[in-house]
């Protein structure tokens, strides 16, 4: 047993802080609610060759798997950057598989051209449909339905990178009710966002859309594809939660008050341990995420949807203790600590929301005690 | 990320399962308190003797005194298949798991000789007397006195509290004060004691549940022979340390030896098809269901840094906190769920780990402390201020007085 780091992973965790500090991400983050423009960090990611991470190397990628890329999101989470790979890896992670389409994914993997990722919800023991995000209100949407020509139909609400994507890969149900891959050239998607605006949203319609359905991609690579994307989403607030514990540990250890530092109050303390505990739930199911998606694919969605839940948690925690351990001032918006807030409040409820991952979680493990019953 | 054995662990686990195939049929059969049954107590040390013989106890022991001078990965190994077996482990995990590497770490040679091979045989059990009534969390409090004589011989009084397997251990290791005119970590000594000691007297403490797992421990006057220090006279404090390290690392390869797992509070709740299909239990279950894995991930991690030498910080605690909080909200969700039938106090129901949970929080130390403790060793935070630094012992008591709330 290893279960820790190898020493390329922990490089080339290294290598994306490297790249990502050179951009002022945060204030970028704060500028964009004030309807600035957000920085292109497209270029830096093509440049890190993160695009075809999960692409394998025979279609120009980098041949690695979910855990490379939840380690790079990991670092763009901690500086809130917004990089459109959210809707890209997943969309790479289908195509890799698909037949006859050599030329595309190769240029998905250099970065020339944008993917995003349409997904759709597997089945579960309660749930036997397809289903997607509505764009208003709480009941499931119907997933989208192909026809065999390629034909469209349907609403897919709040996609994340969806606008301005070159191509998108959508999961839509075939006419015998099975799950297909269908290629979307060209469509153009309003941007919309809500609370966070370094994450771009947007609701996919494609009622009479045209698409191409792809070949060679199985059930199960679609189900996967639906919960790396919960993973790498994951991974995104694991990092944000690190980055708050520090900037909150640092305030506590420098802001006295009755003459002692605040952090020295166990009231203070064990708020921050409690981030720590969150943080390193979060980190060991990132790591069982990570070792399912190369070792035991069957196992990826039981490993992604715990440590969805379990790091959106952990961000909702230090978002919130951040702006406690910092007083008032944590609550204006000159500081950082609202950005994180923010990031946490909309990641928890994106993708069906951490509601449903701890519904999925049940969902695996009710299954498997039928089976043993 | 690699679950996978290693070539030379595969093979080791291949021997262990080999073993086991061979001898499981002598095992005793699980059921009986493991705490209060005479009969049960027995037959588990024998078992224990025979899991010796057959190279599955004392396995990280250095070869010297018993062990099989392996790593903890291949403790993990032997755990796995003797589960997988469906035999119980040994008896003595306090002994094994925490004395027996303390006296190899601080004992003189003579100790070793004497105390560590029917330690491991489970033919002398151990109990570790450190707690007391007002010395928990802060166990640096302990007022047990220990007193030297003319021959080198030791006079000790005091009461210990919390003591597992005191009822029927032949030797505990005992924390004392033996100088209380220094502070409070300087003037401790760590002691064997013989529990067939004339003046040592053993009081079953029963609990919430009725069961009694641990027992106090009253000393009288109690003689001890020269020599039965554990490393030097009024340097018990950093011997109590090595002791709570080893507690840590049993603590963290134990993993899910309390049978609190996902899986099985899965079973429990799936047998009822309506409380499948309820959103709320569904949610409240895979929060659940989400920390019982992270333990077992977490578990992991903290093995491979073992595996590569490194000791794992105060940090592993947090793992403690963890595990009650779930197994608690498990406890709840169990009987909003199946209502009070869940509260039933067999075997198979869920009455005894609702009733044990409460106490077990502030087992090894209180959570609020463990919170201290890792705020200031792992974050780096300011400790908060105390007023037992540098003082003598024996000035502590009227400072208290001078400090409570009139």
């Amino acid at each position: 047993m290893n279960f820790t780091l190898s020493e390329e992973q922990e490089f080339l965790r290294e290598a994306a802080q490297d790249a990502l500090s050179r951009v002022k991400t945060i204030e970028a983050a704060r500028e964009a609610l004030e309807g600035g423009e957000l920085p292109n960090l497209w270029l830096t990611a093509c440049e890190a060759g993160w695009p075809g991470l999960v692409v394998s190397e025979e279609h120009g990628g980098a041949g690695l798997g979910p855990i490379e890329a939840m380690l790079v999101f990991e670092q763009m989470g901690r500086v809130l950057a917004s990089v459109a790979l959210l809707g890209h890896v997943p969309a790479t992670f289908v195509l890799d598989a698909a037949s006859g389409q050599d030329e595309l994914i190769g240029r998905l993997a250099s970065g020339e051209t944008r993917a995003a990722f349409v997904p759709a919800r597997p089945p579960d023991d309660q749930v036997s449909s397809w289903t997607v995000d509505p764009v208003f209100g709480s009941s499931r949407a119907a997933a989208p339905t192909v026809s065999s020509s390629g034909a469209l139909s349907g609403t897919v609400g709040w996609v994340p990178d969806a606008p301005g994507a070159d191509v998108l890969v959508v999961v839509a149900v075939a006419e015998d009710g099975s799950p297909r891959a269908v290629l979307v050239e060209g469509l153009a998607v309003e941007e919309t966002w809500r609370y966070d605006a370094t994450r771009s949203l947007g609701h996919v319609v494609l009622d009479g859309v045209q698409g191409t359905l792809l070949e060679g991609v199985d059930e199960q690579k679609l189900t996967n594809a639906f919960f790396l994307e919960w993973a790498l989403l994951a991974a995104e607030s694991l990092g944000a939660t690190d980055r708050a514990l520090e900037v909150a540990l640092a305030y506590s250890k420098e802001r006295f008050t009755f003459g002692r530092p605040i952090g020295s109050y166990q009231a203070v303390k064990h708020m921050l341990v409690e981030i720590l505990r969150l943080a390193g739930n979060a980190r060991s199911l990132m790591y069982y995420a990570g070792w399912a998606g190369n070792d035991s694919p069957e196992e990826f969605p039981l490993a992604a949807a715990a440590f969805r839940l379990a790091a959106g948690k952990a961000l909702d925690d230090a978002g919130r203790t951040q702006i406690s351990v910092h007083g008032g001032i944590g609550a204006t918006w000159e500081h950082d600590a609202p950005l994180y807030f923010r990031r946490a409040q909309l990641s928890r409820r994106l993708l069906g929301g951490t509601s449903d991952a701890a519904d999925r979680v049940a969902s695996v493990l009710f299954e498997q005690a039928r089976a043993a019953a | 990320m690699d679950l996978n054995d290693t070539p030379e662990l595969a093979e080791y686990r291949l021997k262990v399962r080999a073993w086991l195939d061979e001898h499981k049929a002598d095992a005793p059969e699980g059921g009986g308190s493991q705490h209060e049954d005479v009969a049960v107590i027995a037959a588990r040390r024998a078992w224990q003797g025979e899991l010796t013989k057959g190279g599955l106890n004392g396995i990280t022991w250095p070869a010297d005194y018993g062990g099989q001078g392996l790593g903890p990965l291949h403790q993990v190994v032997a755990n796995q298949e003797i589960s997988r077996a469906g035999v119980p482990g040994i008896l003595d995990i306090i002994g094994v798991g925490m004395l027996g590497p303390t006296i190899i770490a601080h004992g003189s040679e003579d100790q070793k000789e004497r105390y560590l091979p029917p330690m491991l045989s489970g033919e002398e059990v151990w109990c570790q007397l450190f707690s007391e009534p007002a010395a928990g969390s802060d166990l640096a409090a302990v007022q047990a006195r220990a007193r030297k004589e003319d021959d080198g011989s030791w006079r000790l009084s005091g009461q210990k509290v919390w003591t597992t397997n005191a009822q029927f251990a032949q030797y505990g290791l005992l924390l004392a004060r033996t100088d209380a005119d220094l502070p409070k970590h300087k003037g401790l000594t760590m002691f064997v004691v013989p529990m067939d000691a004339e003046g040592v007297t053993v009081r079953p403490l029963r609990q919430i549940s009725g069961d009694a797992h641990f027992n106090e421990v009253f000393l009288d006057d109690v003689q001890l022979e020269p020599n039965s220090e554990v490393g030097p006279v009024d340097g018990g404090w950093g011997v109590a340390l090595t002791t709570l390290m080893f507690e840590r690392i049993t603590i963290g390869l134990g993993g899910e030896g309390f049978g609190w797992r996902a899986d099985r509070f899965g079973q429990a709740l799936a047998r009822d098809e309506h409380a499948v299909a309820d959103k709320e239990v569904r949610k409240r279950f895979g929060a659940i269901a989400t920390d019982f894995l992270a333990l077992r991930y977490t578990s992991y991690r903290m093995l491979s840094e073992l595996s590569k030498g490194r000791i794992p910080g105060p940090e592993g605690g947090l793992a403690k906190v963890t595990t009650i909080k779930a197994a608690i909200e498990a406890g709840e969700l169990l009987a909003d769920t199946l209502g009070p039938d869940a509260l039933s106090e067999d075997e198979d129901g869920w009455g005894k780990l609702v009733s044990d949970l409460p106490g077990l929080k502030s087992a090894g130390g209180t959570e609020e402390i463990l919170r201290n403790l890792v705020g200031e060793r792992v974050l780096g935070l300011p400790p908060e201020p105390r007023f037992d630094k540098g003082v003598p012992f024996s000035e502590l008591k009227a400072k208290e007085r001078e400090m409570s709330p009139k």
